[in-house]
């Protein structure tokens, strides 16, 4: 149902709105004791039944794989889909920095409640508390399950497990395995998985990619999947379908983001009926290297652990630009994070050391290469750390990293300071999905970073891998079999009419695709969409700006469909076929994540709207207006989006604006 | 630079495959191999032939899903994945070759694809600590001494890539699996299932088609993440062990 009385919402022109979310299936009560209320109150599911019951799982990152393994270990028939060659390459494996979890075995304050505080303030208020306080709860017991998988967490001499403080938080509370966090925890669950597929309750499909979800009588029934290398087109049923696709960061083109990473899998379950939950939430990260020319095909990110022992600094004087930084006098240099925010310093959340290196570069101050029309890069700066604690203390710290860095720049940062850059990271954005991780069409779930996830409008540091495993582990598991307890659900059979119609959809898009012979190449669109992305719906934006990247991406859409050139054949490995359906759903999804910033007139978290700022530059958000979730319906292929909104309560923690000083 | 490639060229696992000469021009030595590719691959598009097939996912040397012999040696000169090899190793004029990784346990899907799914089944055969969820004790509870998790961990750095097998003259998948038993057996959790997961792991990679270890090398010479060669002792050591036990 919808209600067209939009024209006095900013943005209004572009959407209609809907009728609000009026339950989210958050249990009541005191915070502490929702979720083992709502574990409690959950159906339960006899074992004999379980095998009777089937749930596809798309993903195999930390939120897939985990889940794969526990249902599978309960008893449940998975089907466990990705589109690599083998589960363990998900993109979870290139997290480096950590994982939080609320131990306190540092005796220095921490708990659940501050966690939970602390993820809801560094989101910006603009989470659900009941989610969030659950992933504080059960972040304790994420570090018992790894550790009893073998994940190799750092130690101390006392054989004990080792703790550090991330980005934005005055705890200790984040474990982690030297730069490789997100490796050893993946292959923790990855074998994990792989137990279950040697025992029969797990089936893995590698080389798999979804291209349609199959709805039937409104419940979620399936997946149209592409064999990638022989091109067949399957159809997989079930009882019920998770999507643990991960995050859309790729709609910039070049993002930290791995090169098969897609919104495929969403975007196609978006256009059958469930909603898009805050699509313009982007998080954009401080410590990337820079882009060093046109050829570059992806962005790399240095774990933002550097910025504990790292200085942050650009010249005070332009001039000063393309000197050795070596060479620049310690009263020539702005520490300017360390300035602006005198307790928090270099520490300050993402999206703040982000939009400071990028005022920095815009007054002319940046430093590295020429990229474009200026210099696009800060120094990060260890020689203080080397002079305090020895060069060899800094390697082990760090020394991966380093060693990265030098590989891909050709510079050697234990001598010269990095240089780093924002690049885009991580989509708070997604599926919108209730206290179950359902999403709006029953019997499909979302988890990971694939949905819209826990984190509000900013992400803290070591918080997805905890999202993804919580989700995976603990939550996922104990909510579906509510659901799964209404099953078997009626069998369908391969011949119903929605299945035949998805499945022919997808075999006319690709067709299409293969047919329209154009004269540009798939990235060529890409980075096209990419470039508009970043320059008006990157770290900041504008009203003008958003209309103008909303007209340009309906442009390119047009020319997409006219003008590709996808070489090649169906029925075989393809990757140019691939990257086409990919990028023709990036250019969907850029439309309304413009249309979504456009709509959210304040700023909070890594949405900046340079319209609602502070009197010193700080972002200003308006709570009376939007602390809600925008929850995006599809509307057609030519018909506006349709907003619903959750308004989000806080009861627990009281609404502030957000400071660092 | 101006390079000449001699790619690989199979349409599919059953068609012979060829080597196929191309020139690019203007590669950057900030580019990565993997750029270079995409940049030749711009180009074959457009003068209408199709793209070479190569794997690549993460880019930054860590999900192991790139891999290519690059003249011969696994991921090329340096010590690390193809995808952070930059052009920088190499010089104007070069001849480069570029090969899928070659052994029968891999198979060849397409140009330079290759099928790895064999390492996915040794770690099913017993890559794993069996331990429910929900059913694991407070973490804390076990102290691993620090040399015993600094080798877990250093053997745990191991990302599937397969370049061991590509570079070994028998095509041994030893040191893959032997960084996997190493890393499990320096744990404390790791213990209970330590004699039947070695046996059951080694089987089937003999199952597999990988060949034996004769005490070459090259494996650890051309593993990016450099797993030390003794993981193959700690693995020989607790295969013996185990034979001995049952
Ligand atoms: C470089 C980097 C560093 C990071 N560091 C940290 C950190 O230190 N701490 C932290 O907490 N977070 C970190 N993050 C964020 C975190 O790693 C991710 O948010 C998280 O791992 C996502 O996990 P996931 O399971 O949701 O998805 P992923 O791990 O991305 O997995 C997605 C899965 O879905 C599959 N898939 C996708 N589309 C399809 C399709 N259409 N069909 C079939 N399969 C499909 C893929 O094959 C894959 O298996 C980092 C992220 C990056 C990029
Ligand atoms: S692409 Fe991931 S290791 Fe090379």
């Amino acid at each position: 149902m919808t209600d067209t009385q939009t024209q006095d919402l900013p943005g209004g022109d572009m959407f209609t709105l809907g009728t609000p979310i009026a339950d989210t299936k958050s249990p009541d009560g005191p915070i502490e004791q929702r979720w083992t209320t709502a574990k409690f109150e959950n159906k339960l599911v006899n074992p004999a039944n379980r095998r009777k019951l089937s749930v596809i799982i798309v993903g195999t990152g930390l939120a897939g794989a985990a889940a794969a393994a526990t249902l599978g270990e309960a008893g449940y028939h998975v089907k466990s889909f990705c589109y690599q060659d083998s589960p363990r390459r998900a993109h979870s494996i290139a997290a480096q920095g950590g994982i939080n979890a609320a131990k306190n075995y540092n005796d220095d304050g921490d708990s659940t409640y501050r966690l939970f505080y602390d993820t809801v303030k560094g989101g910006d208020y603009r989470s659900r508390e009941s989610n969030v306080y659950r992933l504080a709860e059960v972040s304790t017991n994420i570090i018992d399950q790894c550790v009893a998988q073998g994940v190799p967490f750092a130690r101390d001499y006392g054989g004990l497990l080792d703790n550090r403080s991330f980005g934005g938080v005055q705890v200790a509370r984040t474990f982690y395995a030297r730069g490789q966090t997100g490796q050893q925890l993946l292959i923790g669950a990855y074998q994990a998985m792989e137990r279950q597929v040697a025992g029969g309750t797990v089936t893995s499909f590698t080389r798999h990619e979804m291209l349609e979800l199959i709805v039937k009588d409104g419940k979620a029934r399936g997946i149209i999947a592409r064999d990638m290398v022989t091109g067949a087109i399957e159809t997989h049923l079930a009882d019920a379908v998770v999507l643990a696709s991960g995050g859309y960061g790729n709609v910039f083109f070049l993002s930290t983001n791995a090169m098969g990473c897609n919104v495929t899998a969403t975007w196609r379950a978006h256009r059958k009926g469930a909603y898009f939950g805050n699509p313009c939430y982007t998080q954009i990260h401080p410590t990337c290297i820079p882009v060093s020319g046109d050829h570059q095909s992806k962005l790399t990110l240095m774990s933002e652990s550097l910025r504990n022992d790292g200085r942050i600094w650009v010249p005070k004087n332009r001039e000063d630009c393309d000197k050795d930084p070596r060479d620049i006098a310690e009263e020539d240099r702005d520490y300017y994070l360390e300035r602006i925010y005198p307790s928090f310093g270099n520490l300050v959340p993402r999206d703040i050391a982000s939009r400071q290196a990028k005022y920095m570069c815009d007054e002319g101050r940046g430093v590295g290469p020429v990229v474009g029309d200026f210099r696009r890069g800060v120094y990060l700066d260890f020689a203080d750390a080397i002079a305090r604690l020895g060069e060899d203390a800094v390697r082990a710290k760090y020394g991966n990293l380093f060693d990265m860095y030098a590989r891909i720049t050709g510079e050697d940062p234990y001598k010269v300071p990095m240089r780093i850059y924002p690049a885009v990271h991580y989509t708070m954005g997604g599926l919108w999905v209730d206290y179950d991780l359902e999403t709006t069409i029953p019997g499909l779930y979302a988890t990971g970073e694939a949905n819209f996830s826990d984190h509000g409008a900013n992400r803290l540091g070591a918080s997805s891998l905890m999202q993804c495993l919580a989700d995976g582990y603990f939550v996922l598991p104990n909510t579906i079999r509510n659901y799964l307890a209404e099953g078997p659900f009626e069998p369908i059979s391969e011949d119903a009419p929605e299945v035949v119609e998805a499945r022919q959809a997808v075999e006319g898009r690709i067709k299409t695709l293969l047919s329209i012979n154009g004269e540009r190449t798939v990235d060529s669109f890409h980075r096209e969409l990419g470039n508009i992305m970043w320059e008006f719906c990157g770290m900041e934006r504008t009203e003008e700006g958003l209309r103008k990247a909303i007209d340009l991406i309906r442009g390119l859409k047009e020319e997409f469909w006219r003008n590709v050139r996808v070489l090649g054949a169906a029925d075989t490995l393809n990757q140019s076929l691939e990257k086409a359906g990919r990028v023709a759903d990036f250019i969907e999804l850029g439309e309304l994540m413009c249309i979504d910033a456009l709509h959210r007139r304040e700023s909070c978290g890594g949405h900046f709207r340079a319209e609602s700022q502070t009197e010193d530059g700080e972002a200003l958000r308006h709570d009376d207006e939007f602390a809600y979730v925008a929850a995006w319906e599809f509307g057609g292929d030519s018909a506006a989006p349709v907003l619903h909104k959750e308004d989000l309560v806080y009861n627990f923690i009281e609404l502030k604006q957000r400071s660092y000083k | 630079m101006n390079l000449t490639l001699k790619i690989w060229r199979q349409d599919g696992a059953d068609v012979a495959g060829r080597l196929v000469t191309y020139q690019v021009s203007e590669i950057s030595e900030d580019m990565s191999f993997l750029e270079m590719l995409d940049t030749l691959n711009e180009q074959l598009i457009a003068s209408g032939e199709e793209p070479v097939a190569f794997d690549s996912d993460c880019r930054e040397g860590i999900c192991g899903m790139c891999g290519l012999m690059i003249s011969g040696q696994a991921h090329g000169p340096e010590v690390t994945t193809t995808c952070q090899l930059h052009m920088r190793s190499f010089k104007d004029g070069d001849t480069i070759t570029v090969e899928p990784w070659r052994a029968e346990a891999f198979p060849v899907v397409r140009d330079l694809v290759v099928d790895r799914s064999a390492f996915d089944r040794i770690i099913q055969a017993g890559g794993f600590i069996s331990v429910n969820t929900g059913a694991a004790p407070e973490a804390n509870n076990t102290p691993v001494p620090k040399v015993k998790a600094d080798r877990a961990f250093d053997t745990a750095t191991c990302i599937g890539c397969g370049a061991c097998v590509a570079a070994c003259p028998n095509a041994s998948g030893m040191l893959f699996m032997g960084a996997k038993v190493t890393h499990l057996s320096e744990l404390p959790q790791g213990q209970a299932e330590r004699d039947a997961r070695v046996v059951s792991m080694v089987n089937q990679h003999d199952h597999e088609g990988f060949g034996g270890c004769t005490n070459i090398g090259e494996c650890s010479a051309a593993c990016p993440k450099e797993i030390p060669l003794d993981v193959i002792s700690t693995l020989n050591a607790d295969f013996r062990k185990a034979k001995r036990g049952a």
